[in-house]
């Protein structure tokens, strides 16, 4: 394993056996903030496999020259460093999605999949691998998000980014809309179903 | 090689990254500002328009909101027009001013198929950040023909329905004046009055913050032009 990576592996693990989300239960919060519609969960997916991969790579070049007691204050900065840089990009080339994710964008800072990924990862692996890592990481963050984002607001609103699907029969037949999806304590609920299944489904996670 | 761990390295390393991400972002957001600054005037151009229901195609913002904003001005509480450019007038700051009588007051005047419109822009604060839109009134200084509203970070939803025309569009026809006495728009929980007897509309169901900062936005930003509208009223 040390000498040899799988570099297959490095890619695909994350998005089931070691999800970073439903496995190592790692940026809950950022699932409860932006989940409530599917468009922002999935803008806020991209822009965290973006910033996973980059800052990934990055911390992966400098590995060996970072001194070992101020190396997460060194993510750190990079982290902050790529998210701002993520942040005017979007304000200038795509100033309504921008508009549109605000604050939630700044928050990727604060999302615990980074810090874990460089420490992790990066810290220890050629700029190839750690690159591989950040995106698959960043699609497995982005898949949960997805499928949270896809029942909350279709539970929640009876629409799929922003279109109605839910038809208006249904409205007139005594249907009503969940109000309970749209408030964050759901988004916690849907996670925890998506462990039972994908735990009942795979026999290694199963713990005694 | 120096010693990776000593003070001295660690210091010169950590004052290097610094410099170097420092610059990064210092270039990146100076070469970016002309670009965002555009952005953000064709989107408060958009947001404008928007209040009387005008949605310009992308790449025309600026030649619409030219044609249909015919004179934009600033006045104040006494209804007096002063120098500015009503574009370039801080709304934040200006809300924030507790003396009305110190507030630059905005007014975007619209040419909609002969018809004047009034706009005004309103700012305050929702749940998790700040709230503005515009409003626009008719002629007569009293009825509501359109309004506008957004937000920074309300929760998706929830609050960040105010920005929905569900929501806005409640605000046509409502007035301004009742009897002659000045009363802002309240908003109030669905199925509630307001106890002075104001016009009303419904507030977003879970937003119940965000409803507030928007009735509460509507008093303090309206109230300051209430001379202004008083003289378009007896016009």
């Amino acid at each position: 394993m040390a000498d040899k990576i799988n570099y297959k592996q490095v890619f695909f693990n994350p998005f089931s056996k070691n999800n970073p989300v439903v496995v190592q239960i790692l940026g809950i919060c950022s699932v409860l903030a932006v989940t409530a519609k599917l468009e922002p969960a999935m803008v806020m997916g991209m822009s965290v496999i973006a910033v996973l991969a980059f800052a990934n790579v990055i911390i992966s070049l400098i590995r060996n020259t970072i001194p070992t007691n101020i190396r997460i204050i060194v993510q750190l900065v990079v982290v902050a460093g790529l998210v701002v840089i993520v942040d005017q990009l979007l304000k200038a080339y795509a100033y309504d999605v921008s508009k549109q994710l605000s604050v939630f964008i700044g928050l990727i800072i604060t999302n615990c999949i980074l810090m874990g990924r460089l420490e992790a990862f990066a810290m220890a692996n050629r700029p190839w691998p750690a690159f591989l890592d950040g995106v698959g990481n960043g699609i497995g963050y982005a898949l949960i998000l997805v499928i949270v984002g896809f029942f909350r607001e279709l539970l929640g609103s009876g629409t799929l980014m922003g279109f109605q699907v839910v038809p208006d029969s249904w409205y007139a037949a005594g249907y009503v809309n969940n109000g309970l999806m749209i408030l964050p304590p759901m988004a916690l609920i849907v996670v925890a179903c998506i462990i039972w299944v994908q735990r009942s489904l795979n026999k290694d996670l199963q713990e005694d | 090689m120096m010693n990776k761990q000593s003070n001295t390295y660690t210091i010169i390393y950590i004052i290097v990254l610094v410099v170097v991400v420092g610059a990064a972002l210092a270039f990146t957001a100076m070469t970016l500002r002309p670009l965002q600054q555009e952005n953000a005037d064709v989107d408060k151009m958009k947001q404008i328009l928007a209040s009387v229901g005008v949605v310009p195609d992308d790449g025309k913002v600026s030649d619409e909101f030219n044609k249909y904003i015919v004179e934009s001005f600033v006045v104040n509480a006494k209804g007096q027009r002063v120098d500015g450019n009503a574009f370039d007038v801080n709304v934040e700051k200006m809300s924030k001013e507790s003396d009305s009588s110190k507030r630059e007051l905005p007014v975007y005047v619209c040419d909609l198929k002969g018809e004047r419109k009034y706009i005004l822009p309103v700012y305050g604060a929702g749940l998790w950040g700040p709230i503005w839109g515009y409003v626009s009134i008719n002629s007569d200084g009293t009825t509501v023909y359109g309004a506008y509203f957004a937000h920074q970070g309300e929760t998706p939803g929830l609050g960040a329905e105010i920005e929905k025309p569900e929501f806005s569009n409640q605000f046509k026809g409502k007035r301004l004046w009742i009897d002659g006495k000045f009363q802002p728009i309240e908003v109030v929980k669905a199925g509630q009055k307001p106890a002075n007897g104001a016009d009303y509309v419904d507030g977003v169901s879970g937003g119940t913050i965000t409803s507030k900062g928007v009735g509460a936005m509507l008093d303090n930003c309206l109230a300051p032009y209430k001379t202004y509208l008083e003289t378009l009223r007896t016009k």
